[in-house]
């Protein structure tokens, strides 16, 4: 049997994602990054290969993110995607008539709007509304509820109140004051999931035209308050699919099936790089007034991947990660 | 003396050629760079926009390289430019570096003060001197841009990666070298040649896409972070509403002798934007149009943070994107933007270019697969 695995390397999360012939979900799985991309992928690799069965072949290699372009040279993709391309693929894959995607990440957050299928315009977080995921993570820790519970907290509120959201400083700060004069946690939880997503509105989503069917996707669709906040705010149903939190992955693997489809071979260095050494060094390149600062990926003596310089003179990205 | 001027795209080799010739030596300022930005960032004042950042640290770096006077250009009209030139040097003076500043006023029919500033920094040239030096000047930028087009074409079909940035490097360098007239039109012939000889690569036709907004973001690369060769490598042709030769052609010649011809502007713009409203603002706007007429697959418009004339047209172009039907992708930037954040929107948006393409084309759209 074949299969596609998708890698999705984050800020935050690490996401692997294996899909069957069918393009159905064999296997996913979330780790935390923890600042140390190739340790996460090696991690994910490992775990893969010892859930699957034995008589499993993996056909084609794909991989997103921030971190896409390091887990290609490392594990040989066949594709190499964008974040925004591989939430927009996931999210047509599992919805097919979909037409808006809200996505929130640890650490990005991005809304897609597609119509018949095809990707007509994107936003991306800037500064603001940047790290909802990570500040939705530090508010749980700091009111000691669990961050599984945070969201169905929301959710029992009988008044939600109001937060200043314009940042997430802001936002703590006035959280704060807010409990100071004794309003109720369930209460603070659901004003906080309003103002995240009153300034996703505001500065991701401002001026695009929100049509249903209506996508939730990314870590933080888990969280039930945030997506109720959403529903509120936007007068419609917001759908959280079942793979919600690695739609990067997933999209990944499809595009890696889709890249194999005229038979190529995959690229595939198999699961023994999760076993390997990787060496990453940079240098300033001082062959001319542009001073690039060029990465090097190494596995053992073998160089896999250069990149970072303007001219081309040092890249190598090499058949690995050149598609 | 010694002469120095802000960096914009390759407006420094017409401008050396030109100071050179009328025998003023030139100190032009380091590329720019992280040093240059940093400098920057760290004098001029947080929510100024970030050509005057950008400027401020170019003075600095040429400072310490011992040029002693700068040649800035001013401006009228609503944008901040036009003070720039004042507040650069206030920037300068109160951290007691040592440059005088020359300020050059677009004329508009005020020659005397264009012609004094001139004689100032020359040391009294003549007006046959100033012309001969300005024709060498004007040779190189018009050679320059002309070049240009065609490296934004050879870029993004080229068959090694990178080798049209190599040589588009050479040329720059033997453009800037030629002593006279002849010898740049050697340069372009020569420069023509090593193009033409680029290997490519075949394929299907590389995907169009304009560049619209405000002058110094779209002509300077370090600051677009080199938007321009991003877009040419992953396969796609640029074109841009503005190169330089253009904009001294109407913006110092025609429109001081009030000959400036902008009618078009306003007649395509007019349905959105009914007058001018300072920088590139009704440009981009009108521009944004004439691409979508001309069959371009999308419109990429750049501006610095806060930049006023930008920001109206940014908040007009969604509804000229959906009437003219062509995608508008609005980078608005600072010290802050990041060339990975920046390369990734650029990806998404060439699939999205690619999908739409083979949508119209009847083909299935599962989403584009573009070059990169």
């Amino acid at each position: 049997m074949q299969a596609y695995l998708g890698i999705d390397v984050g800020s935050v999360s690490t996401n692997l994602v294996l899909l069957d012939e069918g393009g159905e979900v064999l296997t996913s799985l979330y780790l935390r990054t923890r600042g140390n991309p190739i340790r996460a992928v090696q991690e994910g690799l490992a775990c893969v290969e010892r859930e699957i069965p034995a008589r499993l072949s993996i056909a084609g290699v794909g991989t997103t993110g921030s971190g896409r372009q390091l887990a290609a040279a490392m594990v040989g993709a066949d594709a190499v995607k964008n974040e925004i391309t591989a939430h927009a693929v996931a999210a047509l894959s599992q919805v097919p008539a979909v037409q808006t995607v809200l996505e929130i990440g640890g650490q990005d957050s991005k809304i897609i709007i597609l119509r018949h299928g095809v990707v007509v315009d994107f936003a991306m977080n800037t500064v603001c509304a940047a790290g909802t995921g990570s500040f939705l993570d530090r508010q749980a820790a700091r009111l000691g509820v669990p961050i599984e519970e945070f969201g169905g907290l929301a959710v029992k509120a009988a008044n939600p109140v109001r937060i200043a959201g314009r940042c997430a400083v802001f936002a703590e700060s006035d959280m704060i004051h807010k409990q100071q004069l004794g309003h109720p946690v369930e209460d603070i939880v659901a004003g906080l999931c309003q103002a995240l997503v009153r300034n996703y509105l505001n500065n991701v989503a401002k001026g695009k035209e929100i049509r249903s069917p209506i996508l939730f996707q990314g870590g933080v669709a888990a969280n039930v308050g945030m997506r109720r906040a959403f529903e509120e705010a936007l007068g419609r149903a917001v759908t959280v699919p079942a793979h919600h939190a690695v739609m990067g992955a997933l999209g990944a693997a499809q595009l890696a099936r889709r890249a194999v489809a005229d038979g190529s071979p995959s690229r595939f260095q198999g699961f023994d790089v999760s076993r390997w050494r990787f060496q990453v060094a940079s240098r300033s390149c001082s062959g001319c007034a542009n001073q690039c600062e060029v990465v090097e990926i190494r596995a053992g003596d073998r160089v896999l991947a250069r990149w970072g310089d303007r001219c081309g003179r040092w890249s190598l990205t090499g058949e690995a990660a050149g598609r | 003396m010694k002469v120095t001027f802000p960096h914009m795209g390759h407006i420094y080799i017409p401008l050396r050629a030109f100071f050179t010739a009328l025998g003023v030596e030139v100190v032009v300022p380091p590329p720019v760079s992280r040093e240059t930005l940093s400098l920057g960032t760290r004098y001029a004042p947080e929510f100024a926009c970030l050509p005057l950042k950008v400027n401020v640290g170019n003075f600095l770096e040429a400072a310490r390289k011992g040029a002693d006077t700068v040649v800035m250009a001013g401006g009228v009209g609503p944008c901040r430019f036009g003070y720039y030139a004042q507040v650069e040097q206030e920037i300068l003076r109160d951290l007691g570096v040592n440059l005088r500043m020359v300020v050059l006023e677009p004329p508009q029919g005020h020659w005397r003060e264009l012609w004094q500033g001139l004689r100032d920094i020359t040391g009294g040239a003549g007006l046959r001197e100033i012309w001969r030096a300005g024709r060498l000047a004007w040779r190189k930028l018009t050679v320059l841009d002309e070049l240009e087009h065609e490296v934004h074409r050879a870029r993004a079909q080229e068959g090694e990666r990178g080798a049209t940035t190599r040589a588009w490097q050479r040329i720059l360098d033997q453009v800037d070298e030629a002593g006279s007239v002849p010898e740049v039109e050697e340069a372009a012939r020569r420069g023509k040649v090593l193009l033409k000889a680029l290997p490519r690569r075949e394929g299907e036709a590389p995907l169009r896409i304009g560049i619209v907004g405000e002058i110094y973001t779209v002509l300077e690369p370090a600051v677009n972070l080199e938007l321009e060769r991003v877009l040419g490598e992953m396969g796609a042709i640029v074109e841009r509403s503005i190169y330089l030769s253009d904009w001294v052609k109407t913006n110092l010649v025609l429109h001081s002798l009030h000959l400036r011809d902008d009618r078009e502007e306003y007649r395509l713009a007019a349905p959105y934007l009914g007058h001018f409203v300072g920088g590139h603002g009704l440009e981009s706007i009108s521009w944004t149009v004439r691409y979508a007429r001309a069959g371009f697959d999308g419109v990429i418009q750049l501006a610095p943070l806060t930049c006023m004339p930008e920001i109206v047209a940014e908040s007009i172009l969604p509804k000229v994107s959906r009437d003219v039907g062509i995608p508008v992708l609005t980078f608005m930037l600072d010290e802050h933007a990041s060339e990975v954040g920046v390369r990734t929107r650029l990806e998404a948006f060439c699939d999205l270019l690619c999908a739409r393409r083979r949508q119209k084309e009847g083909g299935t759209a599962f989403a584009g697969v573009s070059r990169h």
